[in-house]
């Protein structure tokens, strides 16, 4: 191994980098261009629900009731239905995703101490949507129900006292429930793990479609120096687009960052060692471009994407499925990521991830070196 | 001009499917990629890690926690003894809720003043933390009733109960609220667009790229036939994968088809024609393959976090939301989650369907023009 040679190797990439300016403007570009936009885009606030209510009591009753949904954040109304066909139509077309309907008795059953059923109809397809919004719609008919008792209650005498329980909620590490918050240290590790796979998987595969292999075999440079030599200048722009992410994730999203940031770029590295050699074992192992390409992006854009908790939790996946994401590197950086980024938590907290990324980055970079073969068959 | 796109189409099949990694990559993988993000895709929460630290060790108390335990969602995996020990736990990420009952709570409790009970939860999936809280609200709304309904039982008699308000939620479509119910559907739709996209994308950079361009050139095939013996073989692969992974999703995963199957296959045949015309554009602006897989990364990157997959539209910024219009990923989505799970029609579904028909033929149109042009 001389570093001369790794160095000759390195300068040969970078030029290649630099000659082909689209690719290296989309190496730095892509990834920035998709945090903006993906950053502002991408949400799981479940707020202002589109919905429709019919009511056919038409009291004070009711209308009070409904005063409290049209006066929570998150109901939007769209309007009043009169029949169940307009209901239907409504919640088909997607004008509206839940319907309130309020049933003729409301307000006698109520004042009569009885119950009243009000029908709350939601549509199903988002279930993630639809739970949530049938959670707060719960809530407020339980606090409209409580608030009748009490009222009842001080008007027969019974005393003024408040409710005897209450749920004082108390969210960690993200008080306001931003999902912004989260999304955007991982959308930090997806972008990363695609990009550095598809910088590298096409560059061995490449010099083997035009034939310029054969020129390097011809070289004294041997596979090692040429592995590193090639990581080298896809490495730099790897991290620079880290440093890009975090600060994008620090001034433009205010994402607070409660860790170190020395730890961030410290774990980048192991990652992107990782991801980088990843990209050139598919590259060497395939020596085709459409190949590497789809193998590339089949190993890493929807594994990054499912698999790694960052849309998905990965504790709500069946056990098998849950042992297969720790071979998912994405999910080791996602977790770092959001532990350092929201949690502020170290080394003692984050070093059994830390060990997974540097083992996957060892066996990668391992790999890639066995499998290249200074042989023109 | 049949006998010359028959040629160019042996020819074509012959290099796609001479390579057998080539033909796992296609057929193979698709269906195994269905499978694992088919059981990856939920969103569902049920069995929340939760610790308790039970300051009040009272009947009361173990009365809260037992209802916790008995709504179903809330799994409790470790009882906290000291202060100190919460905070790691939540650090770790091995509880995602913590509930805790402070001193005094019965205590409280018996003498009618109001006493607080606290859930902490881990906030980091905002989404999951809300639906913890929603579990947690309800269960002590719950509880905080039936004193409420005791405590009045006792001071008037059982015969005076005041009304209340019961909230009957039914959720159409998906019953149950599955979430794989949702997201399944979608899986179908993402795996079709990256097949169809990336192999078409790179199809004309390569004859270009090894030089086997100039020999098409120097033979009588018209772009048009050339065009057309590239797109036909990808369109069929792709309209056999969606046969693949649609038999997965529907009997492996079990999402019911409630919708036309007709309808379905029309609308597969308007979205491939569209991705694959998306390739083909890329195809040809698009010098090396290098080139082409990272613009066809670049549309379909954004095209899937866009599409309303697992972000919902609605809550995007005004501006992006816009944007989605151009998304053929959009308006398939909402086609084949109609058509899966509301079972609802043509009447209803006809704008996509006819926004993916002019997308894909622009695109189409858009995508010849250019070629023309580089092959000039």
């Amino acid at each position: 191994m001389r570093l001369m040679r790794i160095w000759a190797m390195a300068r040969k990439e970078f030029i290649h980098v630099f000659r082909d300016s689209r690719s290296l403007g989309m190496g730095i570009a892509i990834p920035m261009i998709m945090l903006i936009l993906f950053g502002y885009a991408l949400t799981l606030d479940v707020d202002k629900v589109p919905l429709v209510i019919w009511d056919q009591n038409r009291s004070q009753a009711s209308r009070e009731f409904v005063s409290h949904f049209l006066g929570s954040r998150y109901f939007s109304l769209q309007g009043t239905v009169d029949n169940y066909r307009e209901l239907e139509r409504a919640i088909d077309s997607r004008r509206a995703l839940l319907a309130l309907v309020i049933p003729p008795d409301f307000a006698g059953r109520i004042s009569s101490g009885r119950k009243a059923q009000v029908q709350l109809i939601a549509d199903g397809s988002d279930s993630n949507t639809a739970t949530i919004a049938i959670g707060y719609a719960e809530g407020i008919a339980a606090a409209f129900s409580q608030d009748i008792f009490l009222r009842e209650f001080r008007r027969q005498g019974g005393g003024s006292f408040s409710r005897p329980v209450d749920l004082r909620p108390r969210v960690w590490f993200n008080a306001d429930l931003e999902s912004r918050n989260y999304i955007i240290p991982g959308l930090i590790a997806v972008i990363m793990m695609v990009i550095a796979a598809l910088l590298t998987s096409l560059t061995v595969a490449r010099e083997w479609e035009q034939g310029t292999m054969e020129q390097l075999i011809s070289t004294p440079v041997k596979a090692p120096e040429l592995i590193i030599g090639k990581l080298i200048p896809y490495f730099s722009i790897g991290m620079f687009d880290v440093l890009l992410a975090v600060l994008m994730g620090e001034f433009l999203f205010q994402v607070p960052l409660r860790g170190n940031a020395a730890l961030i770029f410290g774990q980048a590295a192991i990652f992107l060692v990782g991801t980088l050699s990843l990209g050139m074992l598919i590259s060497i192992v395939t020596r085709n471009q459409l190949l590497a390409s789809q193998l590339a992006l089949v190993l890493t854009f929807l594994p990054a994407f499912l698999l790694s908790g960052f849309a998905y939790p990965i504790r709500s996946m069946p056990m098998a499925l849950q042992y297969i994401t720790y071979l998912i590197p994405a999910k080791y950086f996602v977790t770092l990521l959001k532990g350092i980024y929201l949690k502020g938590v170290g080394p003692k907290v984050l070093f059994v991830e830390g060990i997974f990324l540097a083992v996957f980055g060892l066996v990668m970079f391992a790999l890639a070196n066995k499998k290249f073969k200074k042989k023109l068959i | 001009m049949l006998e010359r796109l028959k040629q160019i189409l042996i020819k074509e099949f012959i290099q796609i499917l001479r390579d057998p990694r080539v033909r796992s990559v296609v057929f193979a993988m698709p269906v195994i990629q269905m499978v694992l993000f088919g059981y990856a895709v939920t969103t569902d929460v049920k069995h929340v890690a939760t610790a308790v630290y039970d300051l009040d060790q009272s009947v009361a108390s173990r009365e809260i926690v037992a209802r916790f335990v008995r709504s179903g969602y809330f799994d409790i995996v470790s009882n906290v003894a000291r202060e100190e020990e919460v905070q790691p736990l939540l650090d770790r990420g091995q509880a995602q809720a913590l509930l805790r009952l402070n001193k005094g709570l019965e205590e409280n409790l018996k003498g009618g003043r109001p006493a607080a009970i606290q859930l902490i939860v881990d906030g980091t999936d905002s989404n999951t933390a809300a639906i913890v809280l929603n579990y947690g609200g309800k269960i002590v709304a719950a509880y905080s009733q039936d004193i409420l309904i005791d405590r009045w039982a006792r001071l008037r008699g059982l015969n005076q109960k005041p009304g209340r308000v019961e909230l009957e939620s039914r959720a159409w479509f998906n019953e149950n609220l599955e979430s794989r119910n949702f997201y399944v559907p979608g899986v179908i739709a993402l795996l079709v667009m990256l097949i169809t996209l990336m192999l078409t994308s790179m199809a004309v950079v390569r004859e270009k790229e090894i030089g086997t361009m100039e020999q098409i050139m120097v033979t009588p095939i018209t772009p048009k036939e050339f065009i057309l013996g590239k797109t036909i073989p990808f369109a069929l692969i792709s309209f056999i994968d969606v046969i693949l992974i649609t038999l997965v999703g529907v009997f492996w995963f079990e999402v019911p088809i409630r919708g036309s199957l007709l309808l379905l296959l029309l609308a597969t045949g308007l979205y491939v024609m569209t991705t694959l015309a998306v390739g083909l554009f890329i195809s040809t602006v698009s010098r090396t393959q290098q080139q082409a897989m990272m613009s066809a990364f670049f549309f379909n990157f954004p095209a899937v976090l866009l599409s309303g997959f697992v972000f919902p539209i609605a809550n995007m910024p005004e501006a992006i939301q816009w944007l989605t219009y151009l998304n053929p990923l959009r308006y398939f989505l909402i086609i084949i989650r109609g058509v899966f799970l509301k079972g609802v029609g043509f009447m209803i579904l006809w704008p996509h369907l006819a926004a993916l028909t002019v997308m894909g033929l622009l695109t189409l149109w858009l995508a010849s023009q250019r070629f023309q042009k580089t092959m000039t």
